[in-house]
C-alpha cells in the first residue's frame, strides 16, 4: 500500500500550488502526478510517486552511498582480515 | 528501471549479507515495520540471506490488514445504498466482512470502482452530479497527503457530492503499542522508509530513547533491507539505540513539510481500532472539523455501528511480532487467499499471503518450525 514508484518528471504545469502537476515517466510509461508536495521539483528530476501524488524528489548522490557504505566496510573487512589472518 | 534494478544486486546483496554474519555476536530480533518491505524479504528471499542469529519478524505496516471489521462493515453498507458510486484502492475488496466482501457487493450489482488514485475519485464525483461518491480512505502516514488533498481540492472546486471513510492509522503509537506488550521481542525496528518521507524521523528519537531500541529508517529493496539489517545489527551489537536513516535517497529528517501542513489541515488525531490488535490511542486521523460535511460515516448515518472481531483468525500476533504467519494452524488449510479468514492472507502486503505465495511448498510439511534456506 505505500509503494512509491520512482520516475523523471517530463513536464510540470499549473500555477496553483494544490493543483500542480506533470507528466512523470515510468521507464517508457508516461502518466500524470499531482506535484503539489515537491514545490522544489524541476523537468528532469526524479520524484518518488505514490497514489498519483509525488512524494519526495530522489536526492542522487544519497542513492549511491548504499554502494559507497558497501565499498567503505568491504576494505574495512579485509583491513581486519588482514589483522587477523 | 533507476533507483529499483541496482538495488537488486545480487553480488551487492551477498556482500551486505557476509557484512552482517561479520558483524553478528549473539541472537537478535528485528521487526519490519511495512508490509512493502515484507513483501521484499519474503519474494526476495532475505532472510534466508541472514546468519541464524538475527531473526526478522513482520510488523503492522499493512493497511489493508489493521482496517478493523467494524470499517468493512460500514464499507459493505455504504457501498450497497443504492446510487452510490463506492470508490476503493483493490487490495480492500477482497477483505472478508462478516458474510461477504466489497467484492461480493460488486456482484451483486453494487457500483463498487477500483481506482489508482483518490483524486479519481473526485473526478467520478465531478462527472456524476447526481451520485453520491465514496472513497475508502485507508492508509498509513504515506498515503495521508493524498487524502487530504483529495478532500482539499473537492472542498474547493465545490464537489459535494464527494465523501470519504476514513481509516487512516499512524505507525509510531503501533510501535510504543508492540514495544510496550510483556511479550515483546523486537529489539530493533527497520521504519518504514515512505512513511518516513512523509513524516520524517524525529517521532522514533524519543521511542528508541525511550525503549532502548534500535531504529533504522528502511527502503524496499533487498539492499536497503540487508543494510537496513547491518545498521540495526551493528547498533545493536554496539549497544546504541539511536534513530538513523538508511534511505536517505527519499528521506529527510523533517520529512516533507508542505504535505504535513496539508495533512494537519484535513485531518485530526483520534484513537483507532486495529484489526487483531484492539484500540490503540492517539494512533489514527479522521476528519476535522471543519471537513466534517466530507465523512462519509456522518452522511450516511452509520458512525455508530459497531462488530466484533472474530477469534479464529491470528493476524494480531503475527502483526505484533509474536508469531510467524506458518505456525498459525489455520495457515494454508482453512486459511487461503481464496479463502482468506483475515486481511493479512488478502492484501499482496500481508504477511501471510507473502508466506503463502512465495514459500507455501517450503513451510507447509514441517508447519511450526522455521525453515531457512541454509
Amino acid at each position: 500500500m505505500c509503494l512509491a514508484v520512482p520516475g523523471r518528471i517530463l513536464s510540470i504545469e499549473g500555477d496553483d500550488p494544490a493543483f500542480r502537476s506533470g507528466r512523470v515517466d515510468f521507464a517508457g510509461v508516461a502518466k500524470r502526478v499531482n506535484l503539489s508536495y515537491v514545490p522544489e521539483a524541476r523537468v528532469g528530476d526524479f520524484v518518488l510517486v505514490h497514489v498519483g501524488f509525488a512524494i519526495s524528489t530522489v536526492d542522487e548522490a544519497e542513492a549511491a552511498k548504499v554502494f559507497e557504505y558497501l565499498a567503505g566496510m568491504g576494505e574495512l573487512a579485509e583491513l581486519q582480515d588482514w589483522e587477523n589472518p | 528501471m533507476r533507483f529499483i534494478d541496482e538495488y537488486r544486486d545480487a553480488a551487492a546483496a551477498e556482500r551486505y549479507a557476509r557484512a552482517i554474519r561479520r558483524i553478528t555476536t549473539r541472537s537478535w530480533t528485528l521487526m519490519e515495520v511495512c508490509g512493502g518491505q515484507t513483501h521484499a524479504i519474503v519474494k526476495f528471499g532475505v532472510d534466508a540471506l541472514l546468519p541464524p542469529e538475527v531473526t526478522l519478524v513482520h510488523g503492522p505496516g499493512c493497511p489493508v490488514c489493521v482496517t478493523p471489521l467494524e470499517l468493512i462493515e460500514k464499507a459493505i453498507e455504504i457501498a450497497s445504498t443504492p446510487g452510490v458510486i463506492f470508490c476503493s484502492f483493490g487490495d480492500m475488496l477482497r477483505v472478508p466482512g462478516r458474510t461477504k466482501d466489497l467484492l461480493t457487493i460488486k456482484s451483486e450489482g453494487g457500483d463498487v470502482r477500483i481506482v489508482y488514485s483518490p483524486l479519481d475519485a473526485v473526478a467520478i464525483a465531478r462527472d456524476n452530479p447526481s451520485r453520491q461518491v465514496v472513497f475508502f480512505a485507508v492508509g498509513f502516514e504515506t498515503t495521508a497527503p493524498a487524502n487530504a488533498m483529495a478532500v482539499f481540492q473537492a472542498a474547493r472546486t465545490g464537489v459535494t457530492n464527494f465523501s470519504m471513510l476514513v481509516s487512516h492509522v499512524l505507525v509510531p503509537p503501533a510501535l510504543e503499542a508492540i514495544l510496550s506488550s510483556p511479550s515483546s521481542r523486537v529489539q530493533g525496528f527497520l521504519a518504514a522508509g515512505h512513511v518516513c518521507t512523509i513524516m520524517g524521523y524525529t517521532e522514533y528519537e524519543p521511542i528508541a530513547a525511550k525503549y532502548h531500541v534500535s531504529i533504522v529508517v528502511t527502503g524496499f529493496e533487498p539492499l536497503d533491507i540487508l543494510q537496513g539489517v547491518y545498521m540495526c545489527v551493528k547498533q545493536l551489537e554496539d549497544g546504541r539505540a539511536e534513530v538513523e536513516n538508511q534511505y536517505a535517497r527519499a528521506v529527510r529528517r523533517d520529512g516533507n513539510v508542505p504535505a504535513q501542513q496539508l495533512v494537519r489541515e484535513v485531518f485530526r488525531i483520534v484513537p483507532r481500532k486495529w484489526r487483531g490488535v484492539g484500540e490503540i490511542p492517539q494512533s489514527g486521523f479522521a476528519l476535522a472539523a471543519p471537513y466534517e460535511q466530507f465523512d462519509a460515516e456522518i452522511r450516511f448515518g452509520i458512525a455508530a455501528l459497531g462488530v466484533d472481531e472474530p477469534t479464529e483468525c491470528c493476524s494480531g500476533q503475527i502483526m505484533q511480532g509474536l508469531m510467524k504467519p506458518h505456525e498459525c494452524p489455520a495457515f494454508g488449510t482453512r486459511c487461503t487467499p481464496d479463502h482468506p479468514l483475515g486481511a493479512t492472507m488478502v492484501s499482496s502486503e500481508g504477511a501471510c499471503a507473502a508466506y503463502f505465495r512465495y514459500r507455501r511448498l517450503e513451510l507447509a510439511p514441517q508447519n511450526g518450525v522455521t525453515s531457512r534456506a541454509h
